[in-house]
């Protein structure tokens, strides 16, 4: 049997499949790539041959344009296919919206790259698949104890609550654009919030495509649609980066600052913003989460590709594990 | 606890002064005596607890968490109480926690011994939110944003009255300020001060900006030095000597000679404390030596002698003498000081000046002496406390700046964790029995750049590393910084031989070459002789 590090292992373009010769998320536009999600750090432009989800693909498309591969094909969830000499197939990973791992088979050995994922449920994607196999790539954007999400329910309560306490106040929630976004309207609509949401320009293409695809978001309208007015005690969604800009002041004098975000669990992060009311939600699987995925898998190796290496890998080598960092390049520590 | 956790989150993202004093007075009209008391304390001056808190946080976690990754959570998230309240393991599960006042009532009556199991006791009971407000709690310093005064504000407003009348009677209080409530609220008499020295709130100065310049007439300002000590208010009364900080901190203790010197007189002065040698200052790294102490050794007190500078006189014999003019008091503190001869005290010199462009001449001269700026008081002012506008400044002089090589880079704390953000920087000498240069350390900055400059510096570190030793890495001598700093000192503690006061990045000289920056030598010649 052919150990896995001699046919899956990272390039200069990415981490690499010999057998199938294909790139994972590569971040260098290459000939043959398979997309685990529509993050922009995971799914670039330019690449010869796409294969991912149909949501997937409706994500790049909506992203970067319907040209922005040669040729897109769609991975069905579940089914298998070969690929050269591999078999490959694309299992559920709860992160976002047509999130996938890949799974690989070749010589006798499986191996699966998780992508990003989550284990908490999530009412705009399937949830997380436990594949086993030999090796588990996994990413560890939040592999520190400090992280343990809390329930995201919870957390959109409180949204809720504090924009009926403070009914002067428009209410300015900080989300990335792709997945958070639709998580979070998801999310407090199902608290009973049914008054129009706002959203910034940069929010609207990939939320109608949720909508188009199925998803029943409530009334979800561009913010610069807004009279001045309708704004006053109203939520109103931006990408974080909008959140202390100029943009920011239509939402009037004093707009209370929410994030949703993992990150928010660490008071420095939250304060460094200038947020007032920090919501920690996170698409990313918390310490427990990733500690648990990972026992489930029963993979005897642990390759992690972006985030927090060091704790995991010293964690991991604590319960017996052959752990180590993949040393991939282009992929975000800080991305949510 | 619950509603005590609450107000202390939001107070530590609240921004704004009136959203923080809206949280405190709605939390202080509605918690019950005697929790509010306890919460007022752990704002303003601490409970009045000891207990060796950062060992028993350690000796808790030890049991715990692995220690690797105890260190590296706590690197990441940059304060160690809110990373226990963060990892501390999950109870099956979570009782309602305990409330506020049994628990500091607890830890008032444990022995020394007891204290780590009440406190893992209490954690185990509370959610993530208050196992945090509760260390920050019983840790001494929340920094919630919130300062001593503004908790005393908010007391101030449960009876519409000023912060003034809080602080006048605070030193007279003990928590859980029961009186204090009760005055405040209408159903008490007003504590008695009584003759214990109490801080009275001092006057701080504006630095002056170019716009002031044309509205000043050098006429009505006097001119002092500004030293480079700490401001202080020493307040006797009846054999009680106490030496309050700018904040109103007592640091008494830490200053046993200026309390006896001060022991028959009955004043409030207002001054700088310097550590003085031969009438030579010494530099403020001395000072810090004799700071955050609780009692001095003998040997401290005779190799770093305490002085106090005084500049005003704000209370001579039971005489409120703040409401009368600058000049006047001037001269009132002249007589008194003339009269009465304190030791270790003298008067901060009026600097006689006909122009701003003469008192800027005199003061180039002075640089050269570790003089750290000017000070202009409008001689007609009364002491009005807290930073009234108009009517003293302070003109401080240019940071110098030298350029520097990066030599070596660490990993930052809190957000910046991932980056590397901590750099120590060199200048070049001569190598021994040769006649080529080598770097040599001389300092550490961690400020001074925007975040993308710090990732574009990250970038340049990871591709430039020799050598990775933990948390370092060396780096090739490549980079030039430019590097400002308030002053340097002769220091025996480091390899160069001299030491940086505030070093900060001023720019990055992508465009610089590293062999031009700056040398020992050139360092060595910025190093200013003690005041005279
Ligand atoms: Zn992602
Ligand atoms: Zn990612």
């Amino acid at each position: 049997m052919r150990p896995v590090e001699s046919w899956l292992y990272a390039t200069d373009k990415g981490l690499y499949c010999a057998p199938g010769d294909f790139y994972i998320d590569p971040p260098r536009p290459v000939d043959r790539a398979l997309i685990t999600h529509g993050h922009a750090d995971h799914a670039r432009s330019g690449h010869g041959h796409v294969l991912a989800t149909h949501e997937t693909i409706e994500i790049i498309k909506v992203r970067y344009g319907v040209g922005s591969a040669a040729t897109f094909q769609i991975a069905a969830l579940g089914s298998a296919q070969r690929i050269g000499d591999v078999r490959v197939r694309f299992a559920p990973a709860g992160h976002i919206l047509g999130s996938a791992q890949i799974v690989m088979e070749h010589a006798g050995r499986r191996a699966v790259v998780s992508g990003d994922y989550k284990r908490a449920t999530d009412p705009t994607c399937r949830p997380f698949e436990v594949v086993s196999c030999d090796v588990f790539v996994t990413e560890a954007t939040f592999a520190l104890p400090v992280f343990r999400h809390e329930r995201a329910e919870d957390e959109a309560l409180r949204l809720v609550q504090s924009i009926a306490r403070n009914p002067e106040r428009a209410h300015l929630l900080g989300v990335y654009g792709l997945g958070k976004c639709q998580r979070m309207i998801a999310l407090v609509r199902a608290q009973g919030y049914d008054r129009p949401i706002w959203l910034h320009g940069a929010l609207v293409a990939l939320t109608e495509l949720y909508q188009n695809l199925g998803f029943d978001l409530g009334d979800c309208r561009p913010a610069s649609t807004a009279a001045a007015d309708e704004l006053r005690g109203g939520l109103i969604m931006c990408p974080p980066s909008a959140l202390m800009d100029r943009w920011s002041r239509r939402a009037g004098e004093d707009p209370l600052r929410v994030f949703a975000s993992g990150w928010m669990r660490v008071r420095g992060r939250a304060r460094q913003r200038g947020v007032e009311l920090p919501l920690i939600v996170s698409d990313h699987a918390d310490w427990p989460e990733l500690l648990d995925t990972i026992v489930e898998t029963g993979a005897e190796d642990i390759w992690v590709t972006h985030g927090r290496d060091d704790a995991l890998v010293h964690q991991l080598s604590l319960m017996g594990r052959r752990a180590r960092a993949l040393a991939l390049i282009g992929y975000e520590d800080d991305a949510e | 606890m619950r509603a005590f956790a609450e107000v202390l989150d939001g107070l530590s993202t609240t921004q704004s002064r009136i959203g923080k004093l809206a949280l405190l007075s709605a939390y202080l009209r509605h918690a019950p005596d005697p929790d509010r008391g306890w919460a007022l304390a752990a704002l303003t001056d601490g409970l009045p607890l000891r207990i060796a808190f950062r060992r028993i946080l350690s000796d808790l976690m030890a049991q715990r968490a692995d220690p690797v990754l105890f260190k590296i959570s706590r690197d990441f998230v940059g304060d160690t109480a809110e990373t226990v309240s963060l990892m501390w393991p999950v109870a099956p599960y979570v009782d309602a926690p305990p409330r506020l006042s049994d628990v500091v009532g607890q830890l008032l009556a444990a022995k020394p011994s007891e204290q780590a199991g009440i406190i893992a006791r209490v954690l185990d009971r509370c959610n993530a939110r208050e196992r945090w407000a509760f260390l920050k709690l019983v840790g001494g310093a929340p920094r919630v944003g919130v300062s001593a005064r503004l908790a005393k504000t908010a007391v101030a407003e449960l009876g519409d009255r000023d912060v003034s009348d809080v602080e006048e009677v605070w030193h007279a209080l003990e928590p859980p300020y029961l009186d204090l409530f009760r005055w405040i609220e209408g159903t008490g008499e007003r504590p008695d001060p009584g003759i214990v020295p109490v801080f009275r709130p001092m006057m701080l100065a504006h630095p002056v900006e170019e716009a002031d310049w044309p509205g000043l007439d050098p006429n009505d300002f006097a001119a002092e030095w500004k030293w480079d000590g700490i401001r202080v208010q020493v307040a006797a009364k009846g054999g009680d000597v106490r030496l309050y900080s700018r904040t109103g901190d007592d640091i008494s203790g830490a200053f046993p000679e200026i309390r006896s010197a001060f022991a028959h007189a009955d004043v409030v002065a207002d001054g700088e404390l310097l550590v003085v040698r031969q009438g030579s200052v010494a530099a403020f790294n001395d000072l810090q030596q004799r700071l955050n102490r609780k009692t001095v050794a003998v040997k401290m007190l005779r190799d770093h002698p305490a002085h106090l500078r005084l500049y005003d006189l704000l209370f001579a014999d039971g005489e409120d003498l703040r409401p009368l003019p600058f000049a006047d008091r001037r001269r009132r503190l002249e007589d008194w000081h003339a009269r009465e001869r304190p030791l270790l005290t003298d008067l901060s010199v009026l600097i006689p000046f006909a122009s701003f462009a003469e008192l800027e001449e005199l003061w180039r001269g002075a640089r050269q002496a570790g003089i750290e700026g000017l000070m202009l008081k409008r001689r007609a002012s009364a002491y009005l406390a807290g930073r009234p506008k108009g009517h003293w400044f302070k003109w401080k002089r240019a940071a110098l700046t030298l350029d520097c090589v990066l030599m070596y880079a660490q990993r930052g704390s809190g957000k910046r964790s991932s980056l590397y953000s901590d750099f120590t920087f060199g200048v070049w000498r001569p190598r021994v029995g040769s006649n080529e240069q080598e770097l040599v350390p001389v300092g550490k900055a961690y400020s001074g750049f925007t975040d993308a400059e710090l990732r574009e510096l990250d970038r340049f570190i990871r591709a430039n590393t020799t050598e990775t030793f933990g948390p370092v890495r060396a780096v090739q001598p490549k980079l030039v910084l430019e590097i400002a700093f308030d002053a340097v000192q002769l220091s025996a503690r480091h390899k160069s031989g001299v030491a940086m006061r505030f070093p900060r990045v001023h720019r990055i000289r992508w465009d610089k070459p590293p062999e031009e920056a700056d040398t020992l030598d050139a360092t060595l010649a910025l190093i200013d002789r003690p005041a005279a």
